[in-house]
């Protein structure tokens, strides 16, 4: 499978990276010559193999139903570029 | 119990300019866990608390923080699946939806596409008394609520709180099964009424806790029946998504509007786009979500923060044996055992504290007896005074020794409404009260016939009519009744007053 600039095109704006016209070609190589490697991974026959998930046998760590954190709104808000009345305040965006 | 069939309703039919149309609606419905902690962090979901103080740098997406998962979201999942009769998935998977908003600060919603945590089940939507659709689930997936973005607090900005940010959600997805603008709602209101007796949400609609997504096509009469044989969604109408319904009334609105729109749309040659729409009940009309469209290219793969969910059967069997009892199998119960009717049963079930309160004036005594005054007096006089079960001045040992009083002749029931006015407004013992305020229903026939006796002799002229026309003894009893103050029982007065006109 191969990525044609349209496709590199929309998926930069899909992840909102920008990226100039005049870099698209090559990005577009990139990204077919990875597909290409997973098409050569998918010859391999997996069937009836469970996906690995861990190297180690390893079980979802949980945590309790107890508030152990938050109560930081200060910190929470000290990198925002824009914060007003305990809240990010981001650019008008209306449905 | 009760064995209850129930007869299919008919699906809900528009009449268009040209012929009849039906509806098929499918629904997904978002339920906020119940839960002290968010799904994957620390910090609380209490709501309405100072905004963005209920956030963790895990809930913030501050680089390098991981999510690390809260069994007892896990456990309310699984509880909720069991009271839908679901299949329990012990193995399932979160995968990473991904798209950009100003309320999800990760960039992606941890949800569960490919392997959701509960699979197919059922819940029955009753319509009327027999009358009921079986809706059937298709899953129920755990993810992360979004933020919360106010709009109206500044002219050219949007104000973020990230306090609902990460709680957890039940996404509870149905068939199309569903068959019109009530049945909708009906659905909705059965599956909060399931998840309160649960407590797995607390289903508070106003503060966004129980929201429904709501897929509606339209399709022509014999269509539907097609799509169930086959289960080929080729035969259904194209649907579009009326998305955030919470509000019964809008809900209901909504889907009748779209429905109409759609119609109106195929009768003049068009057709539907699939696409998500929002209501506006303003206008009384849905409008395209355009900017939606492009985002919906969510890009999901498994998170690489979480492995498999892996659960253990154990675990499942002992949430299983901590299940409630549910309002289908408490309605039959209380049918059964109080001999209520199917629409008592079902006001007296609405909520787990309403049917608690019964159950204890009940016991022991005559349920229909007690079905009327919890329902009738208790609940009539609570909704005039806008009080909840929790809030009643009288107590359901108070209301229960009235009903005992009634019981055993002592007070009629005129007296028990007057002693059940003295309880609301004073408290205090039935007994006492009763006793107090000088209600005691005379059962003494001797007293009662002396009373007679004398109207009798009193109105010669009305004996006379009511020997040639026995309807009009009712005069005497009430005469009689007045006389002795309403402490006479009335049944007794009767027939002392048939008996002596010899009626």
């Amino acid at each position: 499978m191969s990525i044609d600039i349209d496709t590199a095109r929309k998926v930069a704006h899909l992840a909102r990276i920008r990226v100039e016209e005049a870099d698209l070609p090559a990005l577009a190589g990139e990204l077919s010559g990875i597909l290409t490697f997973m098409e050569q991974l998918n010859e391999v026959d997996v069937d009836g193999i469970e996906p690995m998930t861990s190297v180690t046998p390893m079980r979802l760590k949980r945590r309790a139903d107890v508030v152990t954190d938050g109560d930081i709104q200060g910190k929470v808000l000290a990198n925002a570029p824009d914060a007003r009345e305990g809240f990010f305040a981001v650019p008008k965006v209306v449905e | 119990m009760l064995d209850l069939t129930y007869e299919t309703p008919k699906p809900k039919v528009i009449a268009g300019a040209k012929h009849d149309w039906e509806l098929v609606i499918g629904m997904e419905i978002h339920a906020q866990v119940s839960s002290n902690a968010k799904l994957f962090s620390g910090a609380s979901t209490r709501f309405g608390a100072e905004p963005n103080s209920n956030v963790a740098f895990v809930d913030a997406a501050m680089p390098g923080m991981l999510p690390v998962i809260n069994e007892y979201c896990i456990e309310q999942a699984v509880r909720t699946g069991l009271g839908l009769k679901a299949e329990i998935h012990l193995r399932s998977a979160f995968d990473r939806k991904n798209y950009f908003y100003p309320d999800l600060p990760q960039g992606y919603q941890i949800s569960q596409l490919y392997h959701p945590i509960v699979g197919e089940g059922e819940v029955l939507v009753e319509m009327g008394p027999g009358v009921a659709r079986l809706v059937r689930i298709e899953r129920i997936h755990l993810e992360q609520d979004a933020g919360k973005s106010i709009h109206d607090m500044d002219p050219n900005m949007s104000f973020v709180d990230f306090n609902r940010t990460g709680v957890a959600l039940m996404e509870i997805v149905s068939r199309p099964d569903i068959r019109g603008p009530e049945e909708a709602a009906a659905y909705v209101t059965k599956l909060r009424q399931i998840l309160r007796y649960l407590g797995t949400c607390d289903g508070n609609m106003q503060n966004g806790n129980l929201r429904a997504d709501v897929n509606v096509s339209v399709c022509l009469p014999g269509q539907y029946e097609k799509y169930q044989a086959t289960q080929d969604f080729s035969h259904l109408g194209t649907r579009c998504e009326i998305k955030n319904m919470n509000s019964m009334r809008f809900m209901t609105q909504a889907i009748d509007y779209e429905a109409r729109r759609q119609i109106a749309i195929l009768e003049d040659g068009g057709s539907i786009v699939q696409e998500t729409r929002l209501y506006d009940p303003d206008k009384g009309e849905t409008r395209s979500m355009r900017s939606k469209e492009e985002a919906h290219d969510y890009r999901y793969f498994p998170c690489p923060d979480l492995l498999p969910l892996e659960i253990e059967q154990g675990w499942v069997d002992d949430i299983a044996a901590s299940m409630p009892e549910l309002p289908d199998a408490k309605k039959a119960r209380f049918m059964g055992d109080f001999g209520l009717t199917d629409y008592d049963a079902n006001v007296l079930t609405a909520d787990l504290e309403s049917a608690a309160f019964f159950e204890t004036v009940a016991k022991g005594r005559d349920g229909k007896m007690a079905a009327n005054w919890v329902i009738n007096e208790l609940f009539g006089r609570l909704n005039k005074q806008g009080l909840t079960i929790a809030e009643t001045p009288v107590s359901s040992a108070q209301l229960g020794g009235m009903i005992d009083l009634i019981g055993s002749g002592e007070i009629s029931g005129k007296m028990a409404k007057e002693l059940f006015e003295i309880l609301w407004t004073e408290g205090g013992d039935p007994a006492e009260q009763a006793a107090k305020h000088g209600m005691k229903q005379v059962t003494d026939t001797g007293a009662i016939e002396a009373a007679v006796d004398e109207i009798i002799a009193a109105n010669p002229g009305q004996v006379e009519k009511a020997k040639a026309n026995p309807k009009l003894a009712g005069w005497f009893t009430g005469q009689v009744l007045k006389a002795t103050g309403g402490k006479a029982n009335p049944a007794t007065v009767n027939a002392l007053v048939a008996q002596k006109l010899g009626l």
